[in-house]
């Protein structure tokens, strides 16, 4: 391996200045009345240089460097983790360890390479370590918080445990720093911290943005009191929040304790630093549909502020209520952000249990098969995640049970013996799309044209491309597999997985190559509970359509509009778009507006996009859906119903049902085939 | 040709160059430097990447925290994340890896070794 020429220099550089680092952080511990209560910031810094020291030897070949570093690291981490009690004979040894190196470092720079006998060091620092290494101790970590736990090093959680053992004020502090200097704005609070006490950890919280800026969370631990830090931090933008239960026990518990009760005290009471606490999803569905109301009475007085300022013009009440609007609008709509994002969970969750379904699906089908997971991190609402997961199961089962070829067959078509099946999440703005790719088959077109014909799905005397003929595969009953198997020939098809996705108010989008593979994506928006929405208006009915499936809205008139087989469709710059009427969906009378306008609005993702025509747009609101109820629950092409401002329901509607509906090839549109109406369970016409 | 922008973060000088000297060897690697968590997270307000190496044990803020927020941001979340940190730090190392670290590497770090995991996670052909 070659290396940058002054390599060997810039390492003697830094080495030195660690040396010169260790050196005086070991003198300041030395000048410590208490030699036992070393300040755990410097041991720690000490123990860093050691540790940096062995990397850094290590890298330039320098082994005895390398060595006694490694063997000083060992033992400043036992020093640090509480498990070597600091005494005197330990002291030497880091001195004359730190001459040592310091003396070998002087040699390579010279040129004479590692010129020193270092075992007499290593027998020193081996009998100092066997002074007894004593058990941590501090309680463990039994009650701290996993989530915390994550992400806190071993050291970390050593030292937050110490605090809580020595009963010392645990707080945290909430800082937010403007994006453009907190780098400089965090390094000034951490040495104004460090006065007064030691810095247990900096946790950064997610959500930097240019405007937001972003967040930190320190805790600390220190001998000062709650009032006194708030009186020496005020001149600083943050919130100071005291973490344990501390300050109370300390006066109930002036006795002397058991020592064992009060390891427990310690480690009960870190439960109160733990920044999580588990919910009932019911409670907070109870409070999201409160916060729904507030965002509708919000609307009214919108409402109400818009008309009194339409018919008095500006007077004083009328801008007072206008500000009191906008301020209110602002609070509720962080009120509304809070609470989706505590419903959120990772995606990760559901694909652990599909690993377990894989393993099990593999054995049972004899195919060998690597599922590779990323994106696990990737966030949805809790109620989605627990829809989404037998969707996603079915696909997988799909594509292990249709995709994923047999080992002969892969070897013969030169693919790996061992099939791969990617599942992947990523969030796309306000959406999340989780795909399951799959490196096998592929989907044969001629054999879903076949079998379309056989089921008089297909028109024989018809042209289909590819996209028209993986549209079949979600119609209901239609399975390519020539038997039926465990696995996924149960009668169940992808149309279920295409309806539970619509239901999410979801997209399915499928690529394929014969031979190569299968990708499905999903589309889905991360929440469903409060979403935005463009209000449109045909004849005297309004509806609201979710904003996350409008790509934009045009304004035609009806010589715009032609007529290709059958279809309505008008163009939409280089492209041809599929038109359908709102009202011919819902059967609305017919009304006379006398003006010759008509708004598009298109929707839709990828290929599939489609112009649903409505005769206004009245504008956009924050809506938030509310089920049908039994009676209406399946009606095709509404997604669920709302409240506006002015206290009118009205439907929202479901794009991936009117996207299917406009879509759908001629002979899949027979409404009155008993069979196929069993089968989904759908009423045929509203 | 392909540019890929890398974000080395480490605290030591020396390893930091070893580092970014290694990645430098891949062609159209463009390399940003930073000594501890907060600086790469002030460099991740900047800038996209394509890659990060971190170091676990850093002044200031650490690996673990910095990973945890890149996975977190959904600017960067999909962003590969190499951990590189010494032996004897198995249990950060396996926390490193929980919180969605793709690859990590003992040090010494291996130039070898290094490059192969870049290509790997990039998906970089030879």
């Amino acid at each position: 391996m070659s290396k940058p020429e002054n390599l060997l220099k810039e390492f003697v550089a830094e080495a030195e200045e660690i040396i010169e680092n260790l050196n005086q952080n070991l003198l300041a511990m030395e000048a410590t009345e208490d030699k036992t209560t070393v300040r755990p910031d410097v041991l720690n810094a000490i123990f860093r240089a050691a540790h940096t020291l062995k990397g850094m030897s290590g890298m330039v070949g320098l082994k005895k460097v390398s060595e006694i570093s490694h063997r000083l690291e060992d033992m400043l981490d036992n020093l640090r983790m509480g498990k070597l009690p600091m005494s005197q004979p330990v002291m030497d040894t880091l001195f004359k360890g730190m001459e040592l190196l310091r003396g070998l470092i002087e040699s390579v720079n010279a040129g004479k390479g590692e010129e020193a006998d270092i075992t007499p060091m290593l027998q020193q620092i081996q009998q100092v370590m066997s002074g007894g290494p004593k058990s941590p101790s501090s309680a463990g970590a039994e009650g701290i918080d996993p989530a915390l736990l994550k992400v806190l090093t071993e050291y970390e959680t050593h030292r937050l445990n110490e605090n809580i053992r020595l009963k010392i004020n645990l707080f945290e502090f909430t800082v937010r720093f403007p994006l453009e200097t907190f780098d400089k704005d965090l390094a000034k609070l951490n040495t104004k911290l460090q006065s007064f006490g030691e810095i247990i950890t900096t946790l950064p919280s997610p959500g930097m943005s240019p405007e937001a800026g972003i967040v930190f969370k320190l805790i600390i631990g220190t001998k000062t009191d709650l009032k006194t830090l708030q009186s020496q931090f005020s001149q600083d933008q943050l919130e100071i929040r005291p973490i344990g239960l501390k300050m109370e026990r300390g006066r109930s518990d002036e006795s002397v304790v058991p020592a064992a009760p009060e390891e427990d005290k310690g480690s009960g009471s870190i439960r109160s630093i733990t920044p999580t606490v588990r919910v009932d999803i019911g409670k907070l569905d109870t409070l999201l549909n409160v916060v729904g109301e507030l965002v509708l009475n919000k609307a009214v007085i919108g409402q109400i502020s818009k008309e009194m300022s339409h018919n008095q013009g500006f007077t004083t009440t009328g801008v007072e209520l206008q500000k009191a609007y906008q301020a209110l609008d602002r609070r509720v709509g962080e009120l509304q952000e809070g609470l989706v994002e505590i419903r959120m969970i990772p995606i990760g969750q559901v694909f652990d249990r599909l690993v377990r379904v894989v393993r099990k699906l593999s054995r049972e089908l004899g195919k060998e098969v690597d599922l590779q997971i990323s994106g696990e991190e990737t966030k949805l609402d809790k109620s989605m995640i627990e829809e989404i997961a037998d969707p996603l199961m079915h696909l997988i089962r799909n594509s292990l049970d249709h995709g994923i070829e047999l080992k002969e067959d892969r070897l013969k078509a030169g693919k790996p013996e061992i099939g791969i099946i990617n599942l992947r999440a990523i969030q796309k703005g306000n959406n999340v799309v989780i795909e399951v790719e799959d490196d096998g088959l592929g989907v044969d077109l001629a054999k879903i044209y076949k079998k379309g014909l056989e089921r008089g799905l297909l028109d024989k005397n018809k042209e289909y491309d590819q996209r028209e003929l993986i549209n079949v595969l979600f119609t209901p009953g239609f399975s390519t597999a020539e038997e039926v198997t465990e696995v996924s020939g149960r009668g169940v098809g992808l149309d279920v997985v295409a309806k539970n996705i619509s239901k999410l108010s979801g997209l399915v989008d499928v690529e394929t190559e014969m031979g190569k593979g299968t990708k499905f994506s999903i589309t889905l928006p991360i929440t469903l509970v409060i979403i935005k929405a463009l209000v449109v208006r045909v004849g005297t009915e309004i509806y609201a359509i979710p904003l996350n499936s409008v790509s934009e809205s045009l304004m035609i008139q009806s010589k715009d509009i032609r007529t290709v087989e059958k279809r309505e469709v008008t163009r939409l710059r280089d492209h041809t778009l599929a038109l359908l009427r709102i009202r011919d969906v819902f059967h609305l009378p017919a009304t006379e507006s006398g003006e010759d306008r008509l708004y598009v609005i298109v929707v839709g993702l990828a290929e599939k996009r489609i112009g649903l025509v409505v005769d206004a747009i009245e504008g956009q609101q924050e809506i938030v859906i509310k089920s049908l109820g039994e009676f209406l629950r399946d009606t095709p092409g509404i997604a669920g119903a709302t409240e506006l401002g002015n206290r009118k329901t009205i439907l929202v509607l479901d794009v991936a049902a009117l996207i299917e509906e406009a879509t759908k090839t001629h002979f899949s549109e027979k409404k009155n085939d008993p069979d196929a109406k069993k089968k989904t369970g759908q009423p045929a016409v509203i | 040709m392909a540019e890929y922008n890398f974000l080395v973060v480490e605290d030591s000088p020396t390893m930091r160059q070893l580092i970014s000297f290694s990645l430098k060897r891949l062609r159209g690697a463009r390399i940003v430097e930073a000594g501890n968590g907060v600086e790469a997270l002030k460099k991740l307000s900047e800038n996209k990447f394509n890659l990060i190496v971190a170091d676990i044990n850093m002044p200031l803020m650490d690996g673990l925290k910095l990973l945890s927020i890149v996975r977190k941001d959904p600017n960067h979340s999909q962003v590969p994340v190499i951990i590189v940190s010494t032996e004897g730090t198995e249990a950060d190392k396996e926390k490193g890896m929980n919180l969605g670290a793709n690859a990590y590497l003992p040090k010494p770090i291996q130039t070898n070794e290094l490059l192969r995991t870049v290509k790997e996670l990039l998906k970089i052909g030879d």
